[in-house]
């Protein structure tokens, strides 16, 4: 398992100095039990299931703030990005059904967001 | 010159304004937005993972129709262009993903990243000028104080994206002036709006834009502009007392004198 998170990511989580700078830019750190500096360790730790079945891997916005401002170039949304993608790839592992969706639209909510979180939530 | 341009499906509905004046303006500037015949949605999420190769596809299809013309690929949607800029930088740089979308794709010679994509606002700046678009504006927008909201994806990766420094851009700053309007510069320009989440927790969403509403009214903004369909959205339905939000092509086409004229 620790090996397919590194390698569909493609990060080294042993690059990472724990500086934390990941988690302080992270806009939606406090929706997450975990967060950004957390998943890199427990990765590098192999804590990959833990990380899995814990609240808010899919709040991550993938605004890119932890890969820009990360001085060692970890890539930590990658990782996050590699668990979330472990969890709707398994059976039932989906968020969100096409049944949901007209319950969640408005007039002028875009196409882009359903589209983006269909490409988030399942697969 | 005439460019292949890649509108996305959010520009063909909600999202008109920012296709509409963007085109009418560029003919006023003297380029051309050629629309590629048969694009396909870009899927609105760069796929980080390595192995996701269908989701690449459609970005590498509308490069490929580019480059058949010989033409660079201009986006105008800040997602789009996040979305098919990193594709090719991937098929640039990553020989996995190119040999398996030369397999999925059935090509004989590999895309190998070869077209350009420039971003409308970097035709403005690197192809048209500033100084030029200046001297074509009609009716400057003179004494408004505009803030520049960038969002993220325009913006990070900068060492993919190329567009302008990740953590003090300039560019809309810059245009802002050419259309003789006042930038404001508030801190919250380049910090996620938190759009992606608005189907999921509004609550969330809405934090996070009155943030940056707050921040940029308190630094003397009275009005924001955004390149991108879905800040949009959030930045005027999820604020509690926002300040009135616009494409950027729609004021360039008011300063070009291209909105009267068409009304
Ligand atoms: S990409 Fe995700 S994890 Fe990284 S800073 Fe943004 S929201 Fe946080
Ligand atoms: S910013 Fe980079 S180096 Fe610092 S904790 Fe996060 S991943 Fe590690
Ligand atoms: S980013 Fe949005 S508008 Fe652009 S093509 Fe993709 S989904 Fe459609
Ligand atoms: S919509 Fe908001 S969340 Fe998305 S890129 Fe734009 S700024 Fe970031």
């Amino acid at each position: 398992m620790i090996d397919t998170i590194k390698r569909i990511s493609g990060v080294n989580p042993r690059k990472c100095m724990k500086c934390g700078k990941c988690t302080a830019s992270c806009p939606a750190f406090e929706r997450m039990q975990f967060h950004p500096h957390q998943f890199v360790d427990m990765v590098e730790n192999g804590r990959i299931h833990e990380l899995m079945n814990s609240e808010g891997i899919d709040f991550c916005l993938s605004c890119f703030a932890c890969v820009e401002r990360c001085p060692r170039n970890v890539e930590p949304a990658k990782v996050i990005e590699a668990v979330r993608l472990a969890v709707v790839r398994q059976q039932g592992g989906a968020h969100l059904t096409p049944d949901e969706i007209p319950a969640l639209l408005d007039d002028e909510l875009p196409q882009q967001a359903i589209t983006a979180a269909f490409r988030k939530y399942r697969k | 010159m005439t460019y292949s341009y890649f509108p996305g499906c959010t520009l063909k509905t909600k999202g008109k304004d920012l296709d509409i004046w963007g085109r009418a303006s560029a003919e006023a500037l003297g380029f051309t937005l050629e629309e590629l015949p048969d694009w396909q949605c870009c899927g609105a999420v760069y796929p980080m993972a390595k192995d996701e190769i269908a989701t690449r596809l459609s970005s590498v299809r509308a490069l490929m129709a580019a480059g058949e013309k010989g033409q660079d690929l201009v986006t105008l949607c800040s997602a789009c262009h996040h979305v098919i800029k990193r594709v090719n930088n991937d098929l640039r740089t990553d020989e996995t993903i190119r040999d398996k979308v030369a397999r999925y794709l059935k090509l004989e010679t590999p895309y190998a990243g070869e077209t350009n994509v420039r971003h409308y606002l970097e035709v403005l700046r690197d192809k048209i000028g500033f100084d030029v678009l200046k001297e074509k504006v009609v009716n400057p927008l003179t004494g408004r104080k505009i803030g520049a909201y960038y969002g993220c994806m325009l913006l990070r990766p900068a060492s993919e994206m190329g567009f302008d420094d990740p953590e003090n851009p300039t560019i809309l700053e810059d245009f802002i002036r050419a259309i003789g309007a006042e930038p404001v510069i508030y801190a919250r320009r380049n910090e996620c709006c938190g759009g992606y989440c608005t189907i999921k927790d509004k609550g969330f969403a809405t934090k996070q834009v009155d943030a940056i509403m707050e921040n940029a009214r308190n630094c003397g903004a009275e009005e924001l502009i955004t390149a991108c369909p879905l800040c949009l959205y959030n930045l005027k339905e999820n604020a509690t007392d926002g300040l009135p939000v616009a494409y950027f092509t729609e004021l360039l086409a008011e300063a070009l004198g291209v909105k009267e004229a068409a009304k």
